[in-house]
């Protein structure tokens, strides 16, 4: 069991988590992951950890609600546990002075690149970011971000907040003002990943993404999160979750992330159904009892 | 109460016995069994177990302990059984086989002690096998874990790492001597390849835990989600922890693929994916259990591969309704690895099996799912390196088999994460770990390992007696303090 010392929702299907996880927490570095299972039934789902402190003991998890699992957790609160929470798995990011670097995260991708980005910094590099999200809401840890940056640009969407447009339109800018870059990091939706490595490609610019295919175990043993990487199946748990952009076979990655898209509809709409079925239960409970009481 | 009998008390002279038929296991039936999970074998009753027991005769020198791998002392234990006393056989046989529910069970006894019983000349051997699991499991219906005796504590302090069939007797045979025993286990569930890879219709889950409280009730500590190498390390184990010695049991669990065009598409697994998902995760309960698996009712499936993990995945695909399951084996039946009980099974379920035929290429539907598999028809030439006559391809026999979902079972190999993390620990060209074969120590002081990580993929039962004798080697080195 793995006790929540606190939750909070940071934008809107979007929650962080501080976890007591002593053992994960003294070796965790950037780039590194849990995988969890919530309760008994519950499926093994990969999170990145956004940070950690080896003293306390905990790891922090930024989890954005997309199906069953997420929502499940994302319904925990301070105080509660989770059954299971294994790692750090996968490699951690490379770490050194590359020179100027773009770090790009999209939407809840950008507390998965936050540690990445913070250790580069350290490293002594010039750290570029950029922020994007479908809107204000979905714009993460901006003032954390700023902290760690020498640079930081914002994009929305919609244009409800900074700059309207993609991180990719802010990056072409940068690439167009002859800015020098020597690594781009890119975190987030898989067609933002694939934008990027197009981009870059054509200038020749180091990238690298984090894949996010479906996984169980995280230790090699399964296959499941194989990835096509020029032609060749790397496993992402232990070879990633960073892989060189350019050699990546994006469309077989959204190929294989589809393959339960069934089974995890039914699974979403079970747990909406059974939410519904509690509330109204809970509804009925707090009526009999006003009748109880002659209210 | 364990008393090996002086004087045999079976009353049937041998040239009798011989003449006595086997007696069959009682099992599901086969139309039945192909839909469900539930164990395939019944089980002997007492009175099946007596019977079959008779058939022993007692041969003065019996082969059947000698081809045991653990030297199980099987005619002491089936006369223990003739005399009806069952605990006493369970006793007798946990002197050599700590897990013996689980022998019974999976063993590949043709090739071990029932290969080697010497009534297997006249017509058919002893059903050694299956006498041991009907003591195990009277034992386990029987037996209180009040009665355990704990060894008085040594003040040593012995780290497990993996919880497969080597680590669980090491820890057992570790905590039995008074050590202080924690195991670290990966997953979330102990039990290694016994909970991920073998199903519930051949290996109840239930078995397992009950063989893991026993272990628990003597002392031993359990600790899940632990991956050695990342979470912590076997020089912090050591070093930081206190750990007095450390023994590796990580098994050979890193799947191989083929390498033939297709491999991504969706609806190819490896077995260990396929099998994690029914097993270890429960898939087959969806939605119950959350752990999605792909509709395969009425589909084509096939396993490519001959052994026992192809047999329980398509066995597995067949319960889950697959509409016709195919064993693809670029050897002939001869050549099969599996249990000679798996494939009868199999077949009686109505898996086809496609001997000397391999895939040489996944097709696809168009839209990134598997449509079938063009495969190549094979003949056998010369023995190979295993002694086994190697497939040779014919040329122009290429056909199709049309196929929503295949499972590649054609074997593992070692997962480096344990090796990559621990200076100085030497393995050999395949990345396996390098043991002494008698006291199972490695090149790193305090360091020994045993079962699949050492010897590559093998059985349950080796790799049991790997974890004993390691455990007797931890118990001298912790004595003696010598390397
Ligand atoms: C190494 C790694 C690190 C990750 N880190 C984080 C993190 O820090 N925070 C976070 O919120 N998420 C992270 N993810 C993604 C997260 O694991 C998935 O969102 C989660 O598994 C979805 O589970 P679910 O049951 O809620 O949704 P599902 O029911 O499985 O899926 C719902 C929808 O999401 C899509 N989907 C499924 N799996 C993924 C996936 N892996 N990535 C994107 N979309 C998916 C499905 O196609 C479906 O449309 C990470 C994934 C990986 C592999
Ligand atoms: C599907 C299948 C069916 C089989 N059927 C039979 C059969 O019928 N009869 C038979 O005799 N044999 C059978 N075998 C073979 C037999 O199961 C193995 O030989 C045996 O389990 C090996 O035992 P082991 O202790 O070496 O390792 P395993 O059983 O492989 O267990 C290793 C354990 O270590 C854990 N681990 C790995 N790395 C780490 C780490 N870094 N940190 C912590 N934990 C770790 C794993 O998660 C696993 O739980 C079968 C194998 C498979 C896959
Ligand atoms: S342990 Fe296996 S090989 Fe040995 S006697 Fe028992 S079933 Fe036979
Ligand atoms: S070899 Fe067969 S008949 Fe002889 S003692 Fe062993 S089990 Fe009995
Ligand atoms: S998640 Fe199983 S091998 Fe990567």
């Amino acid at each position: 069991m793995f006790k929540i010392i606190h939750a909070q929702f940071i934008a809107p299907g979007i929650k962080r988590f501080i976890l007591e996880a002593p053992r994960i927490a003294r070796k965790q570095r950037p780039g590194q992951f849990v995988i969890l299972r919530v309760n008994q039934t519950g499926e093994r789902i990969p999170l990145t950890i956004e940070r950690s402190d080896p003293e306390k003991g905990t790891v922090n998890l930024v989890v954005q609600s997309m199906g069953k699992t997420t929502h499940l957790l994302n319904s925990l609160e301070t105080g509660d546990s989770i059954l299971d929470v294994v790692g750090p798995l996968g490699k951690p990011s490379e770490i050194a002075k590359f020179g100027t670097v773009v770090v790009m995260g999209g939407g809840v991708g950008t507390a998965m690149a936050y540690p990445t980005a913070a250790a580069l910094k350290r490293a002594g590099n010039r750290v570029i970011t950029i922020l994007g999200g479908r809107n204000k809401d979905l714009v993460l840890l901006e003032r954390e971000m700023r902290e760690v940056s020498d640079t930081v640009f914002v994009t929305t969407d919609d244009g409800s907040y900074a700059d309207k447009g993609l991180v990719t339109d802010k990056l072409r800018q940068l690439i167009e003002n002859g800015t020098r870059i020597d690594l781009v990091l890119a975190v987030g939706p898989i067609p933002m990943m694939r934008a990027v490595a197009e981009m870059t490609r054509k200038e020749r610019i180091r990238t690298i993404v984090s894949l996010n295919p479906i996984m169980i175990d995280g230790t090699g043993m399964c296959g499941g999160c194989r990835v096509l990487i020029e032609g060749k199946s790397e496993f992402a748990c232990v070879d990633g979750p960073e892989f060189d952009a350019h050699r990546v076979d994006f469309a077989v990655l959204v190929q294989r992330n589809s393959m339960y898209r069934d089974a995890e509809k039914r699974s979403m709409d079970d747990y909406k159904r059974e939410l519904e079925a509690k509330k109204a239960a809970v509804k009925t409970e707090a009526e009999t009892a006003c009748v109880l009481e002659g209210k | 109460m364990a008393t090996t009998p002086t004087k045999s008390k079976n009353p049937i002279p041998n040239r009798e016995r011989i003449k006595m038929p086997r007696q069959h296991m009682p099992e599901q039936p086969p139309l039945v069994r192909a839909q469900q999970f539930t164990e395939v074998n019944l089980g002997y009753s007492a009175e099946l177990a007596q019977q079959e027991a008779l058939r022993c005769i007692e041969c003065a020198k019996p082969t059947c302990t000698e081809t045991c791998p653990v030297g199980v002392k099987v005619k002491e234990f089936v006369q223990l059984i003739v005399e009806g006393n069952f605990l006493g056989a369970a006793a007798k046989i946990r002197e050599d086989n700590v897990l013996p529910a689980i022998t019974g069970r999976v063993c590949p006894q043709e090739d071990h002690c029932e290969g080697g019983c010497l009534l297997k000349k006249k017509g058919e051997s002893l059903g050694i096998g299956y006498l041991e699991r009907f003591v195990a499991d009277y034992e386990q219906q029987h037996f209180d874990t009040k009665n355990i005796v704990k060894a008085p504590p040594t003040g040593k302090k012995v780290a497990i790492v993996g919880s497969g069939p080597s680590g669980l007797t090491a820890a057992g045979d570790l905590v039995q001597k008074g050590h202080q025993v924690h195991v670290f286990e990966a997953l979330h569930e102990v039990g290694g390849v016994l909970t991920y890879g073998i199903p519930e219709f051949r290996l109840p889950k239930k078995i397992i835990r009950e063989q893991v409280d026993y272990m628990r009730a003597m002392g031993v500590e359990f600790e899940t989600d632990v991956v050695v190498g990342r979470t912590v390390t076997i020089d912090e184990l050591l070093e930081e922890e206190g750990y007095d010695a450390v023994f590796i049991g990580t098994g050979a669990g890193l799947p191989q693929f083929m390498g033939i065009p297709g491999e991504h598409l969706n609806g190819v697994y490896s077995a260990n994916e396929f099998l994690t998902r029914i097993n270890l995760m429960h898939a087959y309960e969806f939605p119950k259990y959350d752990e999605p698996m792909v509709d395969f009712r009425g589909k084509n499936v096939a396993v490519i591969g001959g052994g026992n993990t192809a047999l329980d995945a398509i066995r597995s695909a067949l319960r889950l309704g697959a509409g016709k399951a195919y064993v693809l084996y670029r050897r002939s039946e001869a050549e099969m690895p599996a249990r000679i009980e798996e494939v009868k099974h199999a077949k009686q379920e109505g898996i086809e099996f496609q001997v000397l035929a391999a895939p040489i290429e996944f097709l696809s539907d168009g839209k990134g799912w598997l449509s079938g598999a063009r495969c190549q028809k094979m003949e056998l030439g010369e023995p190979d390196a295993s002694g086994r006559r190697r497939p040779v391809p014919i040329a122009g026999s290429e056909y199709e088999v049309p196929l929503s979902v295949a499972v590649i079972a054609i074997g593992t190999s070692a997962n480096p994460i344990v090796q990559s993390t621990t200076p100085g620990l030497n393995t050999n060209k395949r990345g396996y770990i390098q043991a002494d074969e008698t006291t199972q120590r490695t090149s790193r002081k305090g360091v020994f390992a045993g079962g699949d990580i050492v010897t590559g993929s093998a059985t349950v039962i080796l790799a049991m007696g790997a974890g004993r004798r390691a455990a007797k080697g931890i118990d001298e080195y912790l004595k003696s303090g010598q390397w």
